[in-house]
């Protein structure tokens, strides 16, 4: 069963092939038994589980079908889930028991969804390897020496072991898109505002941006059918009818417009990501896509606006964790200075700190303009760039990660060069377009992603492009090894 | 050599929602600690603000009574500083585009001249919570059911040079956002909040002094009191020869003065940027027509129009109109007194606004309605009573001994009509002082006049204030000159 994709196992509950919950212990056994080897569960919630698998049962055998009635997924421990420990990969929330329910973890719920736990992730989201987790890091099921990418690594590692068939991700600068890249997994970032942040615990409130983990592109389809639409709770989620994603897979390509912007083509890339993204290229071209060259000039200037725009956003949004409500709050303080300080220096791991080392300076008084402000600016140029890129081509498409997954602990000493992980993908959260990373090709036996870039409001149409290369292709069914034993 | 003052405010109004800022959970004062803060309130993890657009609408209204540029764009920003009852480590505040811009309003001093005072800004921001020191046993407790409260901190020119000035200032926002129903403007419960900056400088001087920042003024005597005393305190200072700190006090009521709170140097950086959680906000001119419309009438154009309408002083008229209930009473008694307008205002401004100022009860807690005051009015026009006993009668309304006209029937008030009765009066009270009577034909007609006042007083005394004063001074000048 757990070779299955959403899609399939929707068939095969219809069929009465098997049922929510006979599929849902089959999951929750297999966790048990792997993910020892991964550590991409921080929390289980098998009662849950069963409870829920059960109550799809019924609503089913009743004839009430919701979309993903009885279909298992797992949440990222980002989302807040009313009665279980939400701890966002930090000691800081070790202790935090959710008082409510994240939106899309409601609407997940109210559409038949089986939730099987929470899943590891970088600390606060903040980390391209999961390695900055206060659980220590997911593994990747390629490799478990390997990280799973991050910072939505516990998810993406759950789906590549077939722990779980689909799971919940949040992208801020490439959280979502580089673990599906490393992972070798069908990963969509959704146009901002299409998915509500309500009870998405915040990192950079203006690019967070929450979405779906799967196999193909089809069950993204149908995750992101379940997850978007408007919520008067988030004012930045935007009131708009939801696409029919699943309608809009039509597998037909012909005459679309794909653009390669050159700047993700650059001399240093690794010749065989560079290749096997040329490849997929020729695949579209294949069923009909037009292929042209594209500018984006300013993509350089992404990385740093980045690193200047998040952990300013960051440094205010967790100053909310000062040990006094919620959360780690240090033994014995002697004051009220005391107590924050220690909490905080105690409840926080080192690279959240320097996040908000960094976002405080970039905020202070006499340097806003030089820094904040500057990068405000480039922001602007970087989305005009975009929409002028999008004004002459459907789609943009290059790698998503500029390397495979690498050596745990390879890069955790230079912050800069783990940044770099993100240079393909965080150009796109800064413009808030949407974009996805699918499955093209495997260097070492590690699968290599592509990543394909939509205007607003056009996941449909990326998702199709990938539909399209997934009937072309079989890389998406590609499994690692790890687990097949099982 | 003489100084002058320079004195700006801060006024922070609490807007009249029933709902928070950023949340859905009640405004509600005096409720059990804790009860009225949401999710958003309590800053938990992943909680969103959503503007309260009710809240928007009270500060362009505020705006547009002000004449102030109310722009079309305005933009929420974070205040980021740590405090315990600041659930998320920052303020949600507006900082270089407030929703309301430049304006001004006009105050009317005691002695009736009148000024026109700017207003920089006024922006939208959340309350904070309320730390608790006392009984928690040396801990620090929380109550976050302020936290989220609206607020609209409303900042003045420096344009005003005393403290009577700020006074009138004050006094003259707090009428106005009571007669636009946005806020309730009690100082007693924090609803207006008012923070003081103060300089002094040479007489002739344009450039400004030092200034220092006054906290925690919350009533009207206090920031007069208290503006004073920095004032004066300053002025020692510099006369000594020394130098003012740019630097926040705290005013003492108890003892009076002020004292140094933090210094410019312990200043903080609040590292402000725009909030977003939040869309900048648009608003349209359709909007703006729609606030007009509802834009009940301002105290500047009630006072003009009582002036013209009912020829009332411009001190009356400015009395009357300071709270729009007073006014709305003024003009339901004028009506009930049959367009008695002056009579109407004195007896409002001495004999009901004395009366409420010593039972210390709000104009909408009288114990006479504008019917019954109009009715005493009307009596005494008819000559049924005098002005005297008209006061007897309104004590008895405000006592609850029943309407004007029965209580002038049963405790038989009415003036005296009838003049062959008065006479007989007259007559006895001259037999019975004789002597005062010689003395007074004996008088110089100069000194004449306050031997006459005695007669009178005899007369009034022995009717119980009955005797229609004109027919009594009549009956008394003409059996004297007998």
């Amino acid at each position: 069963m757990h070779d299955k994709t959403l899609t399939q196992l929707k068939a095969g509950l219809d069929a009465g092939d098997f049922s929510a919950r006979e599929l849902t212990e089959h999951l929750l056994a297999r966790i048990e038994q792997l993910d020892p080897r991964l550590n991409s569960f921080v929390t289980r919630t098998a009662e849950q589980a069963r409870a829920q698998a059960d109550a799809a049962d019924q609503a089913r055998a009743a004839g009430t079908n919701a979309p993903l009635a009885g279909l298992p997924l797992a949440h990222k421990d980002i989302f807040c889930t009313d009665g279980v420990r939400t701890a966002c990969g930090s000691r800081m929330l070790d202790n935090f028991v959710a008082p409510y329910d994240a939106t899309v973890v409601e609407k997940m719920q109210a559409a038949g969804a089986v939730m099987l736990g929470k899943t590891n992730m970088d600390e606060f989201a903040m980390g391209s390897s999961n390695e900055t987790s206060y659980y220590g890091p997911a593994r990747n099921p390629w490799n478990t020496d390997k990280v799973p990418g991050g910072s939505s690594g516990g998810s993406a590692a759950a789906v590549a072991a077939r722990l779980t068939p689909a799971a919940t991700g949040t992208d801020t600068g490439g959280s979502i898109r580089q673990p599906a890249a490393l992972n070798g997994l069908t990963g969509l970032k959704p146009t901002y505002g299409r998915v509500s942040r309500w009870g998405m615990i915040a990192f950079a409130s203006s690019l967070d941006q929450a979405g779906p983990l799967a196999r193909t592109a089809e069950d993204c389809a149908l995750l992101l059918g379940a997850m978007a639409g408007h919520d008067p709770k988030d004012s930045t989620c935007v009131d708009r009818p939801v696409e029919d994603y699943s309608a809009a897979l039509t597998g037909d390509i012909q005459g679309l417009k794909i653009g390669l912007p050159e700047q993700f083509f650059p001399e240093h890339l690794d010749g065989r990501i560079g290749d096997a993204t040329r490849e997929a290229v020729r695949e579209l071209e294949k069923r009909g896509a037009k292929v042209q060259w594209v500018s984006l000039p300013h993509l350089d200037l992404s990385v740093p606006a980045y690193y200047v725009i998040a952990p300013a956003e960051a440094s205010s949004n967790l100053a909310r964790f000062d040990g006094v409500r919620y959360g780690y709050r240090c033994a014995q303080p002697q004051s009220l200075e005391d107590l924050y300080k220690r909490s905080r220096a105690e409840g926080f791991g080192s690279e959240v700190k320097r996040r908000i080392l960094v976002g405080t300076y970039a905020l202070s008084e006499g340097y806003y303009e030089a820094y904040y402000g500057r990068a405000q600016r480039v922001r602007t140029r970087i989305r005009d760039d975009f929409q002028k890129a999008l004004s002459e081509v459907d789609v943009l498409l290059g790698p998503t990660a500029p390397e495979c997954a690498f050596d745990i602990g390879a890069k955790t000493d230079d912050p800069v060069t783990m940044y770099m992980q993100d240079v393909f993908t965080i150009a796109v959260n800064l413009a808030g377009l949407p974009a996805l990373s699918m499955p093209a090709g495997l260097v070492d036996g590690l699968p290599v992603g592509v990543q394909a870039i939509g205007d607003y409001f056009r996941e449909g149409r990326i998702l199709n492009l990938a539909h399209a290369f997934q009937q072309a292709t079989d890389w998406h069914e590609k499994a690692p090894a790890f687990g097949g034993e099982a | 050599m003489s100084w002058e003052a320079v004195i700006g405010l801060e006024v922070h109004v609490q807007l009249a929602a029933d709902s928070k800022i950023f949340s859905g959970a009640s405004t509600r004062f005096g409720s059990e600690p804790n009860s009225q803060a949401s999710l958003v309130d309590l800053g938990m993890p992943g909680t969103l603000p959503v503007l309260n657009e009710k809240v928007l609408d009270m500060a362009l209204l505020f705006g547009l009574a002000i004449d102030a540029e109310v722009t079309g764009h305005s933009v929420f920003a974070r205040k980021n500083y740590f405090y315990p009852d600041l659930p998320k480590g920052y303020q949600t505040s507006q900082f270089d585009h407030p929703v309301v811009g430049k304006g001004h309003l006009r105050i009317v001093l005691d002695d009736g001249t009148e000024k026109t005072l700017g207003i920089t800004r006024a922006h939208l921001e959340e309350d904070a919570g309320k730390s608790l020191h006392e009984g928690f046993g040396g801990m620090t407790g929380i109550d976050l059911n302020r936290a989220g409260t609206p607020l609209l901190e409303i900042v003045s020119e420096p344009d005003m040079r005393s403290g009577t000035e700020a006074v009138a200032y004050l006094k003259k926002l707090h009428s106005i956002v009571r007669y636009l129903g946005i806020s309730d403007g009690n100082m007693a419960e924090g609803s207006m909040r008012c923070d003081a900056n103060v300089s002094v400088r040479r007489s002739g001087e344009t450039a400004f002094g030092h200034r220092t920042e006054i906290k925690n003024v919350n009533s009207f005597r206090f920031v007069d009191k208290a503006i004073n005393h920095e004032i004066e305190r300053q002025i020692d200072v510099l006369e000594d020869g020394g130098r003012i700190e740019q630097e926040t006090r705290l005013y003492d009521a108890d003892k009076n003065e002020t004292r140094s709170m933090r210094t410019k140097e312990e200043a903080d950086d609040y590292r402000y940027f725009p909030c977003p959680d939040l869309l900048p906000v648009r608003v349209t001119d359709d909007d703006l027509q729609r606030l007009r419309a509802d834009m009940p009438e301002l105290p500047d154009s009630k006072r003009a129009r009582f002036v013209h309408d009912y020829e009332l002083s411009a001190y009356d008229a400015h009395v009357l109109v300071a709270e729009r209930a007073v006014a709305e009473y003024f003009e339901a008694t004028v009506s009930a007194a049959g367009g008695e307008a002056k009579l109407s205002a004195n007896w409002i401004t001495s004999e009901l606004l004395g009366m409420l100022n010593r039972e210390e009860l709000s104009i909408e807690h009288a114990r006479i309605t504008p019917q019954q005051l109009g009715t005493i009015i009307r009596r005494i026009q008819d000559g049924t009573i005098s002005s005297k006993i008209a006061k007897q009668v309104f004590e008895a309304v405000w006592n609850d001994e029943g309407d004007p006209d029965t209580v002038i029937e049963q405790q038989g008030l009415k003036q005296m009509s009838d003049s062959g009765e008065l006479e007989a009066i007259v007559e006895q009270v001259l037999a019975d002082n004789a002597e005062q009577v010689e003395a007074y034909k004996a008088a110089e007609p100069k000194k004449r006049k306050k031997m006459f006042g005695f007669f009178v007083g005899q007369v009034m005394k022995a009717t119980g204030g009955k005797a229609n004063p004109q027919q009594a001074n009549a009956l008394i000048e003409q059996k004297l000159e007998q």
